[in-house]
């Protein structure tokens, strides 16, 4: 048997209960877990008189588009969906552009200024968001970029865990010899990075994009103070503050979540791997 | 040692990074600092200086020692939910890796950490709603009275523990199975041979190999929990003309001394507060990771 085999499930087991028990098992915990989003979708589609049946309907009797069409016409929802994925593609930009430079710098150039610099990186790492949003909210004011996606993107511009993530992966997968024989044939520095260095490192540029993306689309607390006014809400913020502003009935809230949701589903079921990869590199410190 | 040129380039490419840094991390952070140390009211011209008096008063602050203490109960609740969930779930999909289901388990447990969080807490709020809410109805088939569950002060603070495990167990499941594939198999045909069943050998193997990443997901998800906040602000806010239970937490706490009552010094006192705890949680994780001698 080979060691580099991959270890508990390698030979075909035969026909077991056990495993057929273990699957059982799991498929109910995974339908329990995608039960409340399903649950939410079968909502949008009630009828209002529908929403008051007591027992709840699992799913809609007579399914209706109308909450869809009222939610889309009463309310800017494509308008916060619009900001929101404007800040949420801003930041991707902005994350992915200086983590991979900041991390192919801090994996391959060795100097005490760096190992300073890289230190400081992941010190900040460690302070959450909610810590320094206040200070951070004045400066935005004192921008007078208040209500914009400008000041949203302020609290989303660098992501260290981004930084940390290119620079293992550089330092893992591409050899220094490389990058010397580049620079033994007259390369400069800026065409190595942009060249060589940022083909091999697509892989992990495209997890980090996804998170990254995911995690602006997501934001809540940061916009929630950034932006006050309707038409600058993201959809999160606009979201909540809608089921707060007035009575309605659950069933458009359930219809504008779901529109909300449905984008943001698909994109992870397409991006998986990667995104899946790029949460996984977070546990490999090394 | 690097070649001047070398260096120069290094640091040119890493000076607009660093610039950044220092606007939207480092400088915010020392300014959190400062503004602890200091009375700043919007009305207020001048900032004195007055030492540790908001830290003093936070301590005698009914409404933010109920923060404090329903923000704790939140995130160990959490990690007491996910880390022994995530650890059994993650070794039975690892068991099953091979099955053709296998993608289908690890999608559904990690979706609710990717789904934006004000929808999903909608559909929460709803399971949860006292009046038209399918848990209800479901205790109901068991003949248990229906219960209040966004209104009753404990009940709430359960079912913000129960919406933020929903989110973090898919993030936990990952990880745990990530560390169960780089656990070296020689260890379980040991296992094997000493006839251990399964359940030992996950027991007694995969456990104890784990115990740095058990570590982290733990301290990750403390982290995360100290810093609840949109969960409980979308469960409580009103539909259908019934607010629910606002359970105060940290930083709902630190939002409403900022922004409704305008005391920025006092709010950053609490921002401080909770960088204490964050440090001192990572203090903790680093320590016993070099004690346990654990591959950090």
């Amino acid at each position: 048997m080979s060691d580099d085999a991959p270890p508990l499930p390698r030979q075909r087991e035969p026909f077991s209960l056990t495993n057929l028990a273990i699957d059982a098992l799991l498929i109910v915990v995974a339908l329990l877990m995608l039960l409340p989003l399903i649950l939410l979708i079968g909502n949008a589609f009630k009828t209002p008189q529908e929403m008051l049946a007591w027992p709840p309907n699992f799913l809609p009797q007579n399914p209706t588009g109308e909450n869809f069409r009222a939610v889309l016409a009463d309310t800017p929802l494509l308008r916060w969906l619009f900001n929101s994925l404007v800040f949420a593609l801003l930041s991707t930009a902005a994350i992915v552009a200086t983590s991979a430079l900041a991390g192919y710098v801090l994996a391959k150039f060795t100097s005490r200024i760096l190992d300073v610099i890289f230190v400081v990186i992941l010190a900040t790492a460690i302070v959450p968001f909610e810590v320094y949003m206040i200070p951070l909210y004045f400066q935005v004011q004192k921008l007078g970029l208040l209500n914009s996606i400008w000041g949203l993107l302020i609290g989303y511009l660098v992501m260290s865990f981004g930084i940390f993530l290119i620079r293992q992966n550089v330092k893992a997968s591409i050899p220094d010899e490389l990058i010397e024989a580049a620079r033994i044939d007259g390369a400069n520095e800026a065409w190595i990075f942009v060249r060589i260095i940022l083909p091999l490192i697509r892989g992990p540029i495209g997890a980090l994009a996804v998170l990254a993306f995911f995690q602006a689309w997501t934001a809540f607390t940061w916009p929630l103070i950034v932006s006050t006014t309707t038409e600058s809400y993201t959809v999160e913020v606009g979201l909540a503050l809608f089921q707060t502003g007035f009575t309605i009935d659950l069933g458009r809230l359930s219809a504008a979540s779901a529109l909300v949701l449905i984008p943001s589903v698909t994109v992870f079921v397409f991006l998986r791997r990667s995104f899946v990869q790029g949460v996984a590199s977070s546990g490999l410190k090394d | 040692m690097l070649r001047r040129r070398l260096l120069v380039f290094a640091l040119l490419a890493l000076l607009p990074t660093l610039a950044v840094y220092a606007w939207v991390r480092i400088v915010p952070i020392g300014e959190v600092i400062w503004l602890s140390l200091h009375r700043w009211n919007l009305m207020s011209r001048n900032k004195p200086f007055i030492g540790l008096d908001n830290f003093v008063e936070l301590t005698r602050d009914p409404l933010f020692l109920d923060a404090i203490v329903n923000t704790t109960v939140i995130a160990f609740g959490v990690v007491a939910v996910t880390v022994p969930l995530g650890l059994i779930l993650a070794a039975l999909i690892y068991h099953r890796t091979r099955a053709r289901l296998a993608g289908f388990y690890e999608t559904a447990v990690f979706l609710p950490h990717v789904v934006s969080l004000v929808p999903a807490a909608m559909a929460w709020k709803w399971i949860f709603d006292a009046r038209l809410g399918p848990l209800n109805a479901a205790l109901g088939w068991f003949g248990i009275e229906p219960q209040s569950w966004l209104f009753d002060p404990v009940l709430a603070v359960v079912c913000i523990i129960v919406l933020c495990s929903w989110q973090t167990l898919g993030f936990a499941v990952v990880i745990f199975i990530v560390g169960m594939k780089n656990v070296p198999h020689v260890l379980y045909e040991a296992a094997r041979l000493d006839g251990a069943t399964a359940i030992q050998a996950f027991r007694h193997v995969t456990v104890p190999m784990l115990r740095p990443i058990v570590l982290y997901v733990s301290v990750v998800t403390l982290v995360s929990g100290f810093n609840v906040y949109a969960q409980g602000f979308v469960m409580a806010s009103d539909t259908q003309g019934a607010p629910g239970r606002l359970v105060r937490v940290l930083v709902l706490d630190m939002l409403e001394n900022a922004f409704r009552n305008y005391r920025f010094g006092y709010a950053a006192a609490e921002a401080v507060v909770l960088l204490l705890v964050v440090l001192g949680l990572t203090l903790i994780q680093f320590g016993l990771l070099r004690e346990k001698g654990g591959r950090s």
